[in-house]
């Protein structure tokens, strides 16, 4: 399937990426040929198999993972801010919105 | 005693961190103040003063986290990993954060935004990757014991390429909890060492159910070194004659097929296997593992850690400029692949496709280990590559995993060993991968062979 550079961008807008010009022109041929790669999952009759979402290991959907409904600790507000590039009035603040 | 071994360590890997560039961070005063406190405590944990490199993937609190990233920043998580709880109570000293490509994705090192690290065999060749620092850390004997992450195969390939043993546990033995995750169904931390022995003492340590972890799944751990028997006259090992053709060196080759020998030697029994889609495991990981990756480095936003460009005032454009600036281009490059694939239109011809395909590679090890207690692989086709070789071309580089990358789309363990040097004196490694939970063979058979051929060379970059 052709991969054009407007494709490139559609995905680029899609996953919050700016590239630039080098990137736009060197992606497209490499995901091209890893596309073109990946399609040979297409000689197999898939029809009747299930995918394999979920639980790998028998044991493992098994496993009844809820917890109990009881409060415990939490980072707290101050320690969840102070890796925050910037943070004001104990929130996290970001650019102008609209 | 153990503040002699962890200042040996650190000393160590200061002195050799200009040529291997294996570790990002050493905390040489934390790490000298938790060896005292244990020396003075006497504790009797399992792993007491022993030092640990961790992947720098994986948190430890106080230490940076960077992934091989720029786009963390200087980011130090507020909380340890599960792992590095348990590890830290048994009196496992952590000395410092070692060196990746960049979020787990590569296998050669050469992703991470922080240089290379450098083999330790041959410092103009790859360590392998992702986890090559803390393959290399074991390797040149800076510390007995390293964590890394595998998600197709980052933790086998560089101990293969640099002569040490390592882990790849079921998927859900170990908690994922404090891991940067990369493919969350791919994922698992696993164990370097130099000895079997010591492989099986951590796991035994840092595995079992955690509620932070909702994959991690409620099986016993036992004790793994009970296993260390010696006893091989029962096993039944499989061999896929099939994988061992294309693409193969033929050092790698010759290696592995004596390493069977020596197995057939000991008492074990030899069987033929098919894993008939094995060809098909690369391109189904390229697909689950960029898609899963698209969607878990969605966080990486500049809004609650880590890095933020300059000079954005609109929103949208910050998260844009952000990435753009802050992720490297192997990153780059899979969250688009992942984003198209899961894309409107897409999502069935590729990622349904490609979960289905998982199915039938499931159903093969299912299949084969009906006649066989482990399957024997090389672990990587080739041994140590030269720095460079293969950056140019991604689809190359990706197929350094095609022996690895099988286990963790079926979920189960694999364990790489040494089994010789190359003519140029490079390290090859060859891979057991048995049926869930099956770890203590793993162990069993992988020392039973340690035990029957010890590999005893040491790299020319070493501490000792």
């Amino acid at each position: 399937m052709p991969i054009t550079e407007k494709d490139i961008q559609k995905v680029a807008n899609l996953a919050h990426l700016e590239l630039d010009e080098e990137e736009l022109k060197t992606f497209g041929p490499q995901m091209i040929q890893i596309v073109n790669y990946v399609e040979q999952l297409n000689e197999l009759d898939t029809k009747n198999i299930e995918p394999a979402i979920g639980g790998l290991t028998p044991e493992g959907a098994n496993t009844d993972s809820a917890r109990d409904d009881e409060i415990a600790g939490s980072l707290g507000q101050k320690t969840a801010l102070e890796e925050a590039p910037d943070s004001a009035h104990g929130h996290f603040r970001v650019p102008k919105v609209l | 005693m153990s503040h002699q071994t962890v200042e040996f360590s650190i000393t160590a890997a200061e002195r050799l961190n200009e040529t291997l560039n294996a570790f990002l961070e050493i905390d040489r005063e934390g790490a000298l103040l938790r060896a005292t406190e244990i020396e003075k405590r006497g504790t009797s944990g399992a792993l007491a003063g022993i030092p640990v490199a961790v992947k720098d993937n994986i948190c430890v609190q106080g230490l940076q986290a960077s992934c091989g990233s720029k786009i963390l920043g200087d980011y130090h998580p507020p909380y340890n990993a599960t792992v590095i709880e348990r590890l830290t109570k048994a009196g496992a000293v952590v000395i410092g954060k070692t060196n990746c490509d960049e979020f787990a994705m590569g296998s050669s090192n050469e992703n991470s935004a922080f240089g290379p690290v450098r083999n330790p065999w041959d410092t103009t060749r790859v360590s392998g990757g992702s986890s090559g620092g803390s393959a290399t850390a074991v390797a040149a004997g800076i510390v007995p014991v390293a964590l890394g992450s595998d998600t197709g195969g980052s933790v086998r390939q560089p101990a293969s390429l640099c002569g040490v043993i390592g882990l790849k546990p079921t998927y859900g033995r170990n908690s994922r909890y404090g891991l940067v995750a990369f493919a969350s169904s791919l994922d698992q931390i696993g164990v370097f060492a130099r000895k079997v022995e010591d492989v099986a003492r951590v796991l035994g340590v840092m595995a079992g159910r955690d509620p932070h972890d909702s994959t991690t799944a409620d099986v016993p751990v036992p004790d793994y070194t009970a296993a260390l028997t010696g006893d091989l006259k029962s096993a039944r090992l499989g061999v896929p004659r099939a994988l061992y053709g294309e693409g193969l060196d033929a050092a790698v080759k010759t290696s592995v097929e004596n390493v069977v020998d020596v197995y057939r030697e000991l008492g074990a029994e030899i069987v033929d296997v098919e894993l008939p889609h094995a060809r098909y495991a690369i391109a189904v990981y390229y697909i689950i593992a960029t898609a899963e990756a698209s969607s878990n480095l969605a966080r990486f936003d500049g809004v609650r850690y880590g890095f933020r460009a300059e000079d954005t005032p609109e929103l949208r454009q910050m998260y844009r400029r952000t990435r753009e600036e802050g992720f490297g281009p192997e990153v780059k490059r899979r969250i688009m692949l992942g984003t198209y694939v899961l894309s409107a239109g897409y999502y069935d011809a590729y990622y349904l496709k490609a979960q289905q395909v998982r199915t039938l590679i499931k159903n093969d090890f299912l299949e084969a280990f009906k006649r066989c207690d482990a399957i024997i692989t090389p672990t990587s086709p080739t041994p140590a590559f030269a720095l460079g070789e293969k950056v140019d071309d991604p689809l190359a580089m990706y197929l350094n995993d095609i022996y690895t990358v099988t286990a963790n789309l079926a979920g189960v363990p694999g364990i790489s060993v040494p089994c010789g040097l190359s003519s140029e004196r490079l390290p090859i490694g060859f891979q057991l991968i048995g049926p869930y939970w099956s770890e203590p063979t793993l162990f069993k058979l992988a020392h039973g062979y340690e035990q029957a051929r010890p590999f005893t060379e040491r790299p020319p970059i070493n501490a000792y």
